[in-house]
């Protein structure tokens, strides 16, 4: 019960939110949240750290430019037909990688990524090293004009709260306590008949679906789409904003997500500029010998050591 | 005649590099019996188990079970065929529920293990049969603890619970009482005892008060081959038996005096300097 009057406060919170900070920050804020909750999936679930997830930000992201510049879809389908291509793309990727475990599957899903950049550093429609630029944003269901930032803010809001969602359930599912007991016990799981690959597959794909979505959604968000969403940076990124926040807790990579994006945004401006990434190095290294378990991990432990 | 055989292998042999680590082991298991499978430590015993099971792929020779070739099957697959085996080291869920643990066996039944959209509510129907489950194993009391917190025996009788949910036809323990203290072994020898009414088991044992008490059947493993098979008093009684165990025994006792010496003349060096 205590949780859910604390989902309502932050949903209020975010209702009001864009009242008081800017809608595109708070938007590009949620896009973040919501590829770092697709990606705790793996890791924090499953317990398989993806090296690659950024191939699936980008994929979401140019798939869902692309349509919108060239065949005049209304964003709600451009968006699910870009969260579909990346979902593709990951159950493809998956079927490959999750045979394998530790830092094999990192480096096979770290390669495969780095496959889809320069297939887009290559590939005519990207841009190359330019990007998508100008990408509409359209109108919702030919109804909502989106280029209006508020509106645009409140699509994002029920986009990011229905991936959210997603992934809540997910975790609370009978196939969410398999994963659970694979991610305990493999060799267990095994003997009591289950199939881990598929369990891990399937986990995969939805993964990758999600972390599309939020590279869809960022794409009309910032009305671009460029390389920087393939990177491998932006796979490390993903890494670090779910650490930070606390992997494996729900609303760990959330917090984590806001904290690194805030960051960036506040201090590429200032003339700590130049120092960004060794901060983020500082933080980063503070929270993996100190902070184990991430803000979130760190804080419910304190809760339950005070109030539990 | 096979079919009086539940699990049957045939000329199996397992090598690693440059050593047979399973050595043409035509091992037959009779419906309705308990069977061990015992011998000196590094006799092959825990690789003949990962065979069965197929976590390990064997270098040759066939497995059947029920008269059916299963050599070329899954692990997983092997399981729903009903061969449900048990770890040396005790094979639970830590951190779920112990009735979670159990539900979790209970599920796979019911198709919907991958439903990720369902909320994890539609499992609570198993909860019953789960209870069921844990009481026979004297853990209904337990059923919302973290199995983490669970004493060792405990967890054993845990992971014979929730095998017990699949409802193997043959059930493969791994050293079942490995490790326990002596009230923890009686306990979990009556259970083994217990559930093996309408069930075939084929177990590892190291403790032979045990195997005396619960096996029908014994096969002794030495250096990957069968040495001996038969009742407990027929295979007690074999010199070569004997002389196995004795041989083991003794050389391990001189082992550790060894090394007990070599760390005291350590010691007296390191005061030296």
């Amino acid at each position: 019960m205590k949780i859910n009057k604390f989902y309502v406060v932050m949903l209020l919170l975010a209702l009001v939110a864009p009242f008081v900070l800017y809608p595109v920050f708070l938007a590009k804020l949620l896009c973040f949240a919501l590829f770092a909750c697709a990606f705790n999936l793996m890791l924090g679930y499953v317990g398989l750290l993806s090296f690659g997830h950024a191939a699936f930000l980008g994929t979401g992201g140019y798939i869902t430019g692309w349509l919108m510049m060239n065949s005049g879809l209304t964003p709600e389908i451009a968006i699910l037909l870009g969260t579909a291509a990346a979902g593709v793309l990951g159950a493809i990727y998956g079927k490959l990688s999750v045979k394998r475990e530790g830092i094999y599957f990192a480096m096979v899903t770290l390669a495969l990524s780095q496959l889809v950049f320069f297939i887009y550093l290559q590939a005519p429609f990207t841009g190359g090293e330019d990007g998508m630029q100008g990408v509409p944003r359209g109108n919702l269901f030919g109804l909502i004009d989106l280029s209006d930032n508020l509106n645009m803010y409140y699509f994002v809001l029920a986009i990011f709260l229905f991936g959210f969602w997603l992934i809540h359930r997910t975790i609370h599912s009978p196939f969410g306590q398999v994963l659970k007991a694979i991610r305990e016990n493999e060799p267990r799981a095994v003997s009591l008949g289950y199939n881990v690959n598929d369990y891990k597959w399937v986990a995969f794909t939805i993964s990758a679906a999600l972390a599309g979505l939020a590279g869809s959604t960022k794409t009309l968000v910032f009305q671009l789409a460029s390389l920087t969403d393939v990177h491998w940076h932006m796979s490390g990124e993903v890494v670090l904003m779910t650490l930070v926040g606390g992997v494996g807790t729900i609303f760990g990579p959330v917090v984590g997500a806001g904290v690194i994006v805030t960051m960036q945004n506040y201090l590429s401006g200032g003339e700590l500029g130049n120092y960004i990434h060794i901060i983020m190095g500082f933080i980063f290294v503070v929270c993996v010998l100190a902070f184990r378990s991430g803000i979130v991990g760190e804080f419910q432990k304190v809760w339950k050591r005070n109030f539990g | 005649m096979s079919a009086d055989y539940v699990l049957e292998t045939r000329n199996l042999i397992k090598a690693f590099k440059g050593f047979t680590a399973v050595d043409d082991v035509n091992l037959q298991v009779t419906r309705g019996q308990i069977h061990a499978l015992i011998g000196p430590n590094g006799a092959g015993k825990t690789t003949v188990f990962n065979l069965l099971t197929k976590f390990l792929t064997p270098t040759s020779g066939q497995i059947l079970f029920n008269g059916k070739d299963i050599t070329a099957m899954k692990p997983a697959a092997i399981a729903r065929a009903g061969v449900i085996r048990s770890f040396q080291i005790s094979a639970v869920f830590p951190h779920l529920t112990v009735l979670e643990n159990v539900r979790i066996a209970l599920q796979r039944k019911e198709g919907n293990s991958f439903h990720f959209w369902r909320p994890q509510a539609v499992l609570n129907k198993l909860n019953d049969r789960a209870i069921e489950l844990l009481d026979s194993v004297g853990l209904a009391e337990f059923a919302d603890a973290q199995t983490v917190d669970l004493s060792y025996g405990r967890k054993r009788a845990l992971e014979i619970a929730t095998t017990l949910a699949l409802e193997p036809e043959l059930m493969l323990l791994d050293e079942p009482t490995q490790g326990m203290g002596h009230e923890d072994v009686g306990l979990v020898a009556d259970l083994i005892k217990k559930v093996s009414a309408d069930r075939t088991i084929l177990m590892v044992e190291h403790n032979l008060h045990v195997v005396s008490k619960l096996a029908d059947r014994i096969t002794v493993l030495q250096r990957g081959a069968i040495l001996t098979e038969g009742d407990y008093a027929t295979v007690s009684a074999d010199p070569r038996v004997r002389e196995a165990y004795m041989g083991t025994a003794a050389s391990e006792e001189q082992d550790r005096m060894n090394a007990e010496a070599a760390a005291a003349e350590g010691h007296k060096e390191e005061v030296q300097a």
